[in-house]
């Protein structure tokens, strides 16, 4: 090889030489093998650490790594989930790649993840798959991670803001142009409201959120929404926000702007009521928690596959229809038994009282309920340890 | 032209001019190049074979089984335009931009102030697309809406000009976009400049030439190809850029000529980052790689041109 | 070629060379009135925006440039002649114009560094995060993941691509494999980043099943996207090298690998060391075919033959997409994961620059 070529070649070669002889491990993984004392730097490690996941817990101590992959709307959940598991099992890495709904579902089926997530339950044929991919055991699907989704908007002057489904799929059809319209007017009596034009926000990328927002105008406004439930936003002519974070920044920017987006992540924008039966509905978690009871599980499918058609039109008092639920997928039976004792033990962890706590302090989630939670671990006990 | 870079006869060069010495070292460095050359080829080859694999189900379906419902075409139409006019933008405010730095760097600042000017542009190569994406959306969309604006109420015949302002729109993009190719563009004009054979800089100076006519008469002829190959590295990093334009551009339009506005086509590059995750059909998956195999084409095409017109002057580079 | 080009200029220039020339010494615009047409027009600028009532920086420095070059120009033509008018007016063109560069080139940087420094401290650079919840931890597994997976594309591409480019300029002539090479390196340089991951990940399939992320996988995608850059930035810099000096070499009976390694790579050396390091800061800001390829993790792991590691690009993109509460923690953390990126290619320009400064022959300039 010639100087050059080779001088230039190994400037980095040795940059990366000194990195890997200055350091061996990240100051807070040294303690690993002491699994107590790994919490640290958690701060909102939810109090009872000690005895997570106790009942279920197996009595030799787990190691070894598991990994999944899935929607990206859960990923923060999961990252809440993956670091206070790890802290209480120091031996076990759990690892999650938020590449979105599709790969992790495809990820899950090909046997690449041993546990995925998914913003919409498995279709019918993909359920089929599922079947070799459990080694004739059960598919579990578990909404593990139910968030409601805000309608926030930026109006000055506005603070409260009601809507009938049908005002709120006008606005974003843009049928309703100007917030001092007097649908709008309808259901705020006491508000002033300002004769600009509404600017709807929407999101630029294919995502659970829009998906289940759509769901939501088609079934409570089907008569001014005829776009169905879609992934992509189908008007043209909004602002296209990229991610949550797109959606969000872009309504505090625009002045009249309406959005909609994870209710965790708006911050101080402040959000619209909903129109649920004769009263208004905020997107407050126990509010959309409600909402997975509420709604019927999808006929013909496994014993431990809760997969829901969540129940959009409910009249139901203090029910937040606008909700996202997150569907974690995993099988009864795996191949390899440590495999299946990790995801027994991480799964059992997320559907507990503190792995949703955690996921309520650190993502936003809405907690489910004690009912859903009794159910999720007949499907979790279901798994095969042997 | 060819002759001069051909190795000469091995009998006449050697030393030993005897018997015809075989040189282990020029058949290994041969041997090297060419082994690269064709690992590269192969590499595309392998590629361009996945590319179509993925894309196939896309070319061979039915219109409705395509994302959007309406053929290939409908789907792709909007973004490759939406493409090329981001891009576009991107290259007409980069290309001026990127001689004036680089002539400002080689030809007019001090020595030293020219090397680390020089570096603070390398390092703006350093930042991540991401970056740029989140600087775009919160420093260059509100600097030019006043701007935009502006335009609006007093431009508003021209056919691009159109409102609502936007902080997302076509020519924000367009504006990040061409900061971000500003480095690497500059960066192959300046080191192209600086190889201007010092002859004839100082024979054009010696006749009395002023430092522009220098300039013109010596360095840019000189480095037309070098200015050319920047500019379509420039417009290929455009072409596919990806989170920036996926993070500042509000995409809820097809085609349309106004850029000022939140209503603007999408690009191929960032459709693909925006939909790829969330797509849920073998179909939808595969036009999206479709789309991709577009992009390449697209690049191709422009390549090509530049080829063409850098070869139309190929006397002025030194090799050839 | 030299004597071609001066031969070029119109008729026109070159008489009213000679009348400057040998006529009456023309005059000189002085120091001072330079300085008065710059302050002049700032402060006329100025006056305009605020009789417009918008003054802010960037409005008034273009128009105060523009003010400027238009003076300077009439001025210039008037004192000095046209032809040192229009120099006056180009040198003040280029310089506004890389002001102008400057401007939001500086402010990128700025924004990075002052709200990198929030989180850039001890506990990030020696802290993963794993077991972190909300505030706190750090992306010493990122950084290794950057360094390793970097660095072996690196190690990878610059070699083929430096080679390629050598058989592109010495060795291929106008053969059709060399024609054909130039040819698709181009076409590789529109790939989108998200199909060379997929692409990686679709051929590690065939020989380790599904499933399989680590980091060479990443390297090879990025190596997808790097080589290009390396090919076409190295040939630009490689035809640059006069002819003259392969011809005199040969000449002199040094055989042609000789030539070509002792030569002409250290005459273009500077060049191919701009184009390496630019290639590098593209792709190690890529994100997308890092996630498909190398997954993401909390945890430490140096072995890029063995399971998922972290990236700062991919550390950054998702603390920023998927953040958690505090949102404040994980922004912050992304800002501290840019300027660290920022650093490290930083490190490498000034490493490529050092050699490039020993190395080259010495030019002139």
């Amino acid at each position: 090889m010639n100087r050059s070529t080779f001088r230039i070649a190994a400037a980095p070669a040795a940059l990366l030489l000194t990195f890997s002889l200055a350091a061996c491990g990240a100051a807070n993984e040294e303690t690993d093998s002491n699994s107590d004392t790994t919490a640290a730097g958690g701060e909102s490690t939810a109090g009872s650490g000690d005895d997570t996941a106790g009942a279920e817990a197996p009595a030799e101590e787990l190691s070894g790594s598991i990994a999944g992959a899935g929607a990206s709307s859960q990923g923060a959940a999961m990252e809440a989930w993956k670091a206070s598991f790890e802290s209480t099992h120091g031996d076990v890495t759990v690892s999650y790649d938020p590449v979105g709904s599709s790969g992790g579902r495809e990820q899950f089926l090909s046997g690449a993840t041993v546990f995925g997530g998914s913003d919409a339950y498995l279709s019918d044929e993909e359920v089929a798959l599922a079947a070799d991919r459990c080694e004739g055991g059960e598919l579990i699907e578990l909404p593990a991670y139910v968030s409601p989704i805000a309608i926030a908007y930026n109006v000055e002057g506005v603070d409260q803001l009601n809507l009938s489904p049908e005002t709120l799929a006008k606005i974003f059809t843009q049928e309703i142009k100007t917030w001092d319209d007097p649908a709008i007017a309808a259901d705020n009596p006491d508000a002033t409201l300002p004769s600009d034009a509404i600017a709807p926000v929407n999101r630029s990328d294919g995502s659970g959120t829009t998906k289940n927002f759509t769901d939501y105008l088609s079934a409570a406004a089907p008569d001014v929404w005829t776009h169905g439930a879609v992934d992509d936003w189908p008007v043209p002519g909004g602002t296209g926000g990229q991610g949550t974070s797109g959606v969000v920044d872009a309504i505090g920017r625009t002045a009249g702007a309406i959005g909609y987006a994870d209710a965790s992540q708006i911050g101080e924008l402040k959000t619209v009521s909903v129109k649920v039966g004769e009263e208004f509905v905020g997107p407050d978690p126990e509010a959309a928690a409600k909402i997975i009871d509420a709604s019927p599980r999808v006929e013909g499918r496994g014993e431990y596959d809760f997969a829901v058609d969540i129940d959009r039109e409910t009249q139901e008092a203090g029910v937040y229809p606008v909700v996202l639920a997150a569907y974690t997928m995993a099988c009864t039976k795996y191949e390899d038994a440590n495999d299946a004792a990790l995801v027994k033990a991480f799964l059992s962890y997320m559907v507990s009282e503190e792995g949703q706590t955690v996921a309520q302090q650190n993502a936003g989630s809405a907690p489910i309920s004690q009912t859903f939670r009794d159910n999720a671990m007949k499907a979790i006990d279901a798994i095969e340890t042997e | 032209m060819s002759t001069t870079a051909q190795p000469p006869a091995p009998t006449a060069a050697s030393p030993t001019a005897d018997k015809p010495v075989v040189r282990p070292g020029d058949k290994i460095f041969a041997g090297l190049s060419t082994a690269s050359g064709v690992m590269i080829l192969v590499t595309l080859v392998g590629v361009a074979a996945f590319l179509l694999w993925q894309a196939w189900p896309a070319l061979v379906a039915d219109p409705s089984e395509v994302r959007g419902g309406n053929g290939l075409l409908w789907y792709i139409g909007p973004l490759v335009y939406g493409t090329l006019v981001a891009a576009l933008i991107a290259l007409i405010i980069a290309f001026p931009l990127s001689i004036g730095i680089a002539l400002f760097i080689s030809h007019y600042a001090p020595r030293k102030l020219a090397a680390a000017l020089g570096y603070v542009i390398d390092l703006l190569a350093a930042v991540p697309s991401v970056v740029f994406g989140l600087w775009g959306v919160s420093v260059i969309g509100p600097m030019l809406m006043g701007i935009q604006a502006w335009s609006i109420d007093n431009l508003q015949f021209l056919p691009f000009i159109g409102g609502p302002a936007s902080p997302k729109s076509m020519l924000v993009t367009g504006a990040v976009l061409a900061i971000m190719i500003l480095p690497i563009m500059t960066a192959v004009n300046r080191e192209v400049f600086l190889q201007t054979p010092r002859l004839h800089e100082e024979a054009s100076l010696a006749l009395g030439a002023t430092r522009w006519e220098m300039i013109r008469q010596a360095v840019l002829p000189f480095g037309r190809s070098g200015i050319i190959s920047g500019a379509m590295l420039g417009l290929g990093r455009a072409l596919g850029e990806t989170m920036a334009v996926a993070i500042i551009l509000s995409i809820s339009a097809r085609y349309t000529p106004v850029v000022t506005s939140p209503a603007n086509p999408g690009t191929i590059a960032a459709d693909i980052a925006l939909q790829f995750p969330e797509a849920s059909h073998g179909a939808h998956l595969a036009t999206l790689v479709a789309s991709g195999l577009v992009l390449f084409f697209v690049t191709l095409i422009v390549n090509m041109a530049a080829r063409y017109i850098v070869s139309r002057r190929a006397a002025f580079s030194g090799a050839n | 070629m030299t004597t071609s080009t001066p031969a070029r200029t119109e008729p026109t220039s070159s008489r009213n060379a000679q009348v400057e020339t040998s006529g009456i010494k023309p005059g000189r615009i002085s120091q001072a009135l330079h300085a008065g047409i710059l302050i002049g027009s700032v402060l006329l600028a100025l006056g305009l925006l605020y009789v417009f009532g918008t003054v802010s920086l960037f409005p008034l420095l273009m128009l105060g440039a523009a003010i400027y070059l238009v003076v300077i120009y009439v001025v210039g033509r008037a004192i000095e002649g046209r032809r040192h008018g229009l120099d006056r007016f180009v040198t003040g063109l280029v310089t506004t114009f890389f002001l102008m560069a400057l401007i939001p080139l500086l402010s990128v940087i700025w924004t990075v560094v002052s709200k990198g420094l929030a989180r850039f401290d001890a506990e990030f650079f020696t802290w993963s995060m794993r077991g972190v919840l909300g505030e706190g931890g750090g992306a010493y597994h990122a950084i290794m993941g950057t360094l390793i997976i970097t660095g072996i594309t690196t190690l990878l591409s610059v070699p083929i691509g430096i080679f390629a480019a050598i058989y592109l300029v010495e060795y291929g002539q106008k053969g059709r494999l060399a024609k054909a090479l130039t040819f698709f390196v181009d076409v590789m340089t529109g790939i989108p980043s998200i199909v060379a991951g997929l692409f990686a990940v679709a051929l590690f399939t065939l020989f380790l099943g599904p499933g399989a992320r680590m980091g060479i996988i990443g390297s090879v995608a990025l190596m997808v996207l790097m080589i290009p850059v390396v090919v076409r930035s190295t040939e630009e810099m490689l035809r640059l090298v006069p002819n003259e000096l392969r011809e005199a070499s040969y000449a002199l009976g040094v055989p042609k690998w000789l030539t070509i390694s002792k030569v002409v790579l250290p005459t273009a050396a500077a060049g191919i060391g701009t184009g390496v390091t630019l290639a590098i800061a593209r792709v190690i800001g890529e994100t997308a075919p890092l996630l498909v390829t190398v997954g993401t993790t909390t945890n430490l792991n140096v072995n890029p033959f063995d399971g998922r590691m972290q990236t700062l690009p991919v550390f950054a993109y998702y603390s920023y997409a998927t953040p958690g509460i505090p949102r404040e923690a994980f922004t912050e953390r992304m800002w501290a994961a840019v300027l660290t990126l920022m650093l490290i290619v930083m490190t490498l320009n000034i490493i490529a620059r050092l050699i490039s400064k020993f190395f080259a022959p010495k030019t002139g300039r």
